[in-house]
């Protein structure tokens, strides 16, 4: 089988908003950067896909050169080869201007089964990949819980509202956005580090495509409540907060 | 022309379809709207009778089930048909299953996830969270075609829609040339749920900064002397650390109790949506700027491993 995984690179989980000056985007020289958590979802399904079926993993990424580091990433989990689609606008762009980027890249290589996750956490659009595979031509299901590969099938689990869950069956090609918690992660271990240094990362440039979206500002979130923030010591904290959830909240 | 994608699943109409329509409400300058009902049937003639729009029953009997397909096929020519300048509908697990093909075909801007509208008519521009709901981004869909918004569920309160006189359904016959390339099967619940978070007033529930599964129990300790449930963020879950069935967030449970406490829990946005509706949160987070604090009425910012035990001390004293 051969499988694609999309991997973003985003600021990681502690990263604290720094703004350019004109505030239409962070401050990248700020941030460090980490996998896509649902995207390593993506990628370690696919690892098991391979292992269970046979086939090669190829990790695609688009983004400025810095997004190397989570193809470099994904090499050492285990990916056979990458791709890179490198533009620096990539970063900002929309989910369909990324997706178009992707799709110039992987069409030729003519992929039985594309994953990624479900959404990235920094724009959290949810757009990337079904727009990926409009554009590719083959069938999508979003938020994927388990993947059943079968004679030029898949079977695989979507995940709804509230607990519900339905199956889907498609033929391939196709591409599924990954849901967290499908699986475990794996982690690089030292061997797979080494060996990622010697695997293949192919470079592209990005297509000229004329961004859908136009971010005019970021700030921060305006509070629609007023917190009361309780201070002291652990004990007197702890006095406080009780004393006001029940004379106050009257909540306990 | 403002149209609204509204959703059903067997005949009940989604609630988050009365929200869609008050977002367009708001972003409508003195335009029409109307509504569009794949499927048709008990949802259009309730949306009629409400007179919000011009309500279009889409039908085919290929939209008894909802596939991506099919679902593109019937929007796609609901938009063909009132040439709206705007598409609105819910931010749901079907939106996001479908709007981005349909965005893709129609080489549409699809601006996800917003949580409000600035101004109104052609130059309204879209709020929506972006880094996990650490920043609001001000957003304005390009080009001169359709836009496609979707709304978080919540963030437009559904009894401000506001009502008209009742009108008719229009039937909108779908063509549907080939058939969905997925075979669907009927959605299902996964092994009962032992507990329903949505009875419990009171509940206690983690997030990573539990940091440890044995961990786990400070927390427990916590609800017990509260007479709280106990419920968890998603990656809690993930990890196996509490079933599946404690976890409150988008994939989860949705709750509204008189008291939350949320221990080591940033806020992220999937977790929010599903307790934000709580009547009294409390916060304690060792990171001043989590987005959890947004959303809260009282808030400690320590170290829960000392925080919480020393609550649970206060509330196990004799009153």
């Amino acid at each position: 089988m051969k499988i694609a995984v999309c991997v973003k690179q985003v600021p990681t989980r502690e990263w604290q908003p720094r703004l350019t000056d004109d505030r239409t985007w962070i401050r990248e020289a700020d941030a460090s950067f980490e996998m896509n958590e649902p995207d390593a979802y993506a990628l370690e399904e696919a690892l098991r896909l391979r292992e269970k079926h046979g086939g090669e993993v190829v990790v695609c990424s688009a983004g400025p050169a810095r997004v190397q580091q989570v193809i470099r990433e994904a090499l050492a989990r285990g990916a056979d080869r990458g791709v890179h689609v490198d533009g620096a606008a990539l970063a900002s762009a929309d989910g369909f201007t990324v997706a178009a980027a992707l799709a110039d890249a992987m069409r030729d290589e003519a992929f039985d089964l594309v994953l990624t996750g479900l959404q990235s956490d920094d724009h959290g659009h949810a757009q990337t990949g079904v727009a990926l595979a409009e554009l590719l031509g083959i069938p999508h299901s979003t938020i994927i819980m388990d993947v059943e590969v079968g004679e030029g099938r898949v079977r695989v689990k979507r995940e709804l509202e509230g607990g519900w869950f339905q199956w889907v069956s498609m033929p391939t090609p196709a591409l599924l956005t990954i849901q967290s918690g499908i699986n475990q992660l794996r982690y690089a271990t030292l061997k797979g580090i080494m060996a990622a240094k010697k695997k293949e990362i192919r470079s592209v440039a990005p297509p000229g495509v004329e961004p859908g979206l136009k971010i005019l500002g970021l700030s921060l979130p305006s509070k629609s409540k007023q917190t009361a923030l309780i201070a002291g010591t652990p004990a007197e904290a702890a006095a406080e907060l009780v004393r006001r959830l029940r004379d106050e909240a009257r909540a306990l | 022309m403002i149209l609204v994608v509204a959703e059903q699943r067997g005949g009940a109409l989604n609630r988050a379809s009365w929200e869609a329509i008050v977002c367009a409400q708001q972003a409508a300058a003195g335009e029409p709207i109307a509504i569009a009902v794949p499927g048709g049937g008990e949802a259009a003639r309730l949306l009629a009778e409400s007179g919000v729009g011009d309500v279009l029953s889409l039908e085919h009997e290929a939209l008894a089930a909802y596939s991506p397909d099919v679902q593109v096929a019937a929007v796609a020519q609901a938009i063909a048909l009132t040439t709206p300048r705007l598409v609105v509908m819910a931010h749901t697990y079907q939106a996001r299953d479908y709007a981005p093909m349909l965005a893709a075909r129609l080489r549409a801007p699809l601006v996800a996830d917003v949580i409000g509208v600035k101004g109104s008519g052609p130059s309204a521009t879209f709020l929506r969270p972006m880094f996990q709901g650490k920043l609001v981004a001000e957003v304005s869909p390009q080009g001169t075609g359709p836009a496609i918004v979707s709304c978080q569920i919540g963030a437009f309160r559904a009894d401000a829609v506001v009502k008209g006189a009742p009108g008719a359904v229009r039937v909108v016959p779908v063509a549907i040339d080939a058939p969905s390339r997925q075979t669907v099967e009927a959605p299902f619940q996964e092994a009962r749920q032992a507990v329903d978070l949505g009875q419990a007033e009171r509940i206690v529930a983690v997030g990573r900064g539990i940091k440890a599964q044995d961990q786990i129990a400070v927390a427990e300790k916590l609800a017990a002397a509260m007479g709280a449930e106990m419920a968890a963020s998603r990656p809690i879950c993930d990890n196996g650390w509490l079933p599946m069935d404690r976890q409150v967030g988008s994939s989860g449970q949705t709750v509204a109790p008189k008291l939350y406490v949320a221990l080591g829990i940033s806020g992220a946005i999937q977790h929010l949506v599903g307790m934000k509706g709580s009547r009294t949160i409390v916060a304690i987070n060792k990171d001043a700027d989590a987005p959890i604090f947004e959303v809260a009425d009282y808030g400690i910012v320590g170290d829960l491993f000392e925080i919480v035990p020393a609550l649970t001390a206060e509330l196990e004293k004799p009153r």
